[in-house]
């Protein structure tokens, strides 16, 4: 390396990044579990179970990566704000 | 899909002169747009002289701008088209599998595309195979990143011309005995495209992406409410679907297609759609939108509102099957039934002729943005990976602007050519086989985000080997009805009689050669190559200092490698 890594952010707490995957996790794998609504009934207006049900799926998820970025974010304005209170702590 | 058909009467097709009159107005406030952009959030010193510039938009667009972007880059005229008319023609594995792909689409953006923000902004990456180059110090990796991106990108641009060409059909444009008059509108319409890409450089697809999601989104809402109510409902509209899916067809013994999948098709089904899902932000041109972002935060705050779309997506492929209940016939130029003219047809069928101009020009106009973006991306490879790396690396800010330019023309009058020239069926063909490759460069450029561990060389590999089996994979497909090699992107797992995704047995293929060679050229103690990017650099955020400006706090430091 030609220069110091001058940290970005601060060091991490981990509470906020484990919620932060598990509802990743549930977004990513309950749409593609096929076998949990390939079913014709009970339908909804007409739709089969199996469309109406991976339709409803969008809205969650973006709610479950709208929740995330509320809780990644936060955590990463910490972290930036742990760094510069220490830059301007410091003598450099 | 084609040449198989018995003639059926050569349709008499009048030109339908309000829709096209409004297709026409529209296009050409689209291109007044188009070369206003260059005006838009200007460069104040360098113009649109360099590849930030001209390639990235200035690199300062906020959520709002993104959204349009990066909607109109991923859903193009091919998912307009093709999704509903896979689920006219065959039904819900080949057509809504797109459903759950771009659900679990935007929680993987999330994980990823934050950390290669950061990075090339700190560094000025341009391309996904600049981070590449930068991280592992090989340039014969990030070549083929990069020659990837270009080849996976061009049969996609390709498809675009498709849509815009099923637009022109419909509106009764062209004819079977002259073919370059058919062509004529298509070719007009890319020159246009050609020549306002070229001054205003990403801007262009950026404002216009405004409109043309305004236009589709009145579209598609008028469609999924009008459309049920004049049919009776729902229960009517999915009733005719499920007869005809269920019907054998005598070709192939089988029946037409699956309406809601079987314990046989499971697996085919969610492979297609997280394999669609992983290799969608690998294409160039969606890198290319990330890139473009303001901010670090403004692509993971994207990734929650962007489903809005995929919801539009699920109705519109329900449109294929309001088509089946309508009885759409879209017969094509040569009498032979073409499903990608099912959705404008049905428009054109049953909306009144001023309404059906906007929601066609709709899906023209949605065809050109990601057009742009596409060619634009594939030139930024062009110069950054290749005229940069191999032919000239102390090229100017300024020369690579305007070979990217070029670059950008050669790659969209290639695409024309193609499609002029070529089957379509060919282009489908090909960009099924982009689908594939491109999910070869995901362990180089997403691994590398999180560990330096992979080698280099094993990435190499892993990569070519990915390459290999899907290439011969895809070939081995034949199609039931016309005997044709590539006949489809689904083939059971070697040695088993699952089927699945081709392209997600080439991933695993591809990963499992990648972390054994690596294993045995750590142990061999094989060169590691140079890695340019340190620790910080993936949180780093805008208001961070660029390392450029680090090391100049540091001047007693040797000076940083050159890329």
């Amino acid at each position: 390396m030609s220069s110091p890594d001058v940290p970005t952010r601060g060091p991490a707490r981990p509470g906020p990044y484990i919620i932060a995957g598990v509802l990743l996790a549930v977004a990513i794998v309950v749409p593609l579990f096929v076998p949990g609504y390939s079913f014709d009934n009970p339908r909804l207006g007409g739709m089969p179970f199996f469309y109406w049900y991976q339709m409803m799926w969008i809205p969650v998820t973006a709610c479950l990566v709208g929740i995330s970025y509320w809780l990644v974010s936060k955590e990463d304005r910490r972290r930036r704000e742990a760094v510069q209170a220490r830059r301007i702590g410091g003598q450099e | 899909m084609n040449g198989v058909t018995v003639p059926l009467a050569v349709p008499d097709r009048p030109v339908n002169g309000v829709a096209l009159t409004i297709v026409i107005l529209l296009f050409i406030l689209v291109a007044a747009l188009g070369f206003l952009a260059a005006r838009w959030r200007r460069g104040e010193e360098t113009g649109l002289h360099s590849l930030d510039e001209w390639g990235l938009g200035g690199r300062g667009f906020g959520t709002w701008v993104t959204w349009f972007l990066l909607g109109g880059d991923l859903y193009t005229a091919y998912t307009f088209v093709a999704v509903p008319a896979a689920m006219w023609a065959t039904g819900a594995v080949s057509g809504f599998f797109a459903v759950p792909y771009t659900i679990v689409l935007y929680p993987i953006v999330f994980l990823l595309m934050s950390r290669l923000w950061s990075v090339s902004h700190r560094h000025g990456f341009v391309t996904p195979a600049d981070f590449v180059g930068g991280r592992y110090g090989s340039r014969t990796l990030s070549l083929a990143v990069a020659v990837t991106g270009i080849v996976a990108t061009m049969p996609y641009i390709a498809l675009q011309l498709v849509g815009i060409k099923a637009v022109l059909t419909v509106l009764g444009l062209g004819s079977a005995e002259n073919v370059l008059l058919t062509d004529l509108p298509l070719i007009i319409a890319f020159v246009v495209l050609a020549a306002y890409t070229y001054t205003s450089g990403l801007r262009a697809p950026a404002l216009i992406a405004v409109v043309k999601d305004l236009l589709i989104y009145l579209a598609v809402i008028v469609a999924v409410i009008y459309l049920p109510i004049k049919f009776g409902g729902w229960d009517n509209i999915f009733g005719a679907a499920q007869t005809k899916l269920g019907t054998v067809n005598p070709a192939t013994g089988r029946p037409a297609g699956v309406f809601i999948p079987g314990a046989a098709s499971y697996s085919a089904y969610w492979t297609l759609a997280l394999g669609s899902a992983l290799a969608l932000f690998m294409y160039p041109h969606s890198i290319t939108g990330v890139l473009a972002t303001k901010s670090r935060n403004t692509i993971r705050k994207n990734a929650a509102v962007l489903p809005l779309y995929s919801l539009m997506l699920g109705f519109l492929a329900l449109l294929g099957y309001v088509a089946i209940y309508a009885g759409t016939k879209p017969i094509d130029l040569n009498g032979a039934v073409n499903p990608q003219l099912v959705v404008p047809q049905l428009f054109l069928d049953h909306f009144p002729a001023w309404f059906a101009g906007i929601a066609l020009a709709a899906i023209a106009i949605g065809a050109l943005v990601p057009a742009a973006i596409m060619s634009i991306a594939a030139a930024n490879l062009f110069t950054r990976n290749i005229y940069r790396d191999f032919i000239k690396p102390e090229a100017t800010p300024k020369e690579e602007a305007s070979v990217s330019k070029i670059a950008s023309l050669v790659v969209k009058f290639g695409a024309l050519i193609f499609v002029i020239a070529m089957d379509q069926s060919a282009a489908i063909n090909m960009q099924l086989l982009g689908g594939i490759w491109i999910l070869q460069t995901f362990p180089a450029i997403v691994a590398g985000l999180y560990t330096r561990w992979f080698h280099r060389w094993a990435l190499f590999a892993g990569w070519a080997a990915g390459i290999l089996y899907g290439t011969i994979a895809a070939y081995n497909v034949v199609n039931p009805v016309t005997k044709a090699n590539f006949g489809g992107s689904i083939a059971a797992i070697p040695g088993t009689d699952v089927q699945v995704y081709i392209a997600v047995v080439a991933f695993a293929i591809n990963l499992i050669v990648a972390a054994v060679l690596t294993a045995v050229f750590r142990a061999m103690k094989l060169p590691e190559g140079m890695d340019i990017t340190r620790r910080s650099d993936y949180g780093a955020d805008e208001n961070d200092p660029k390392v450029a400006e680090i090391q100049r706090e540091y001047p007693l430091a040797e000076p940083g490698p050159t890329v």
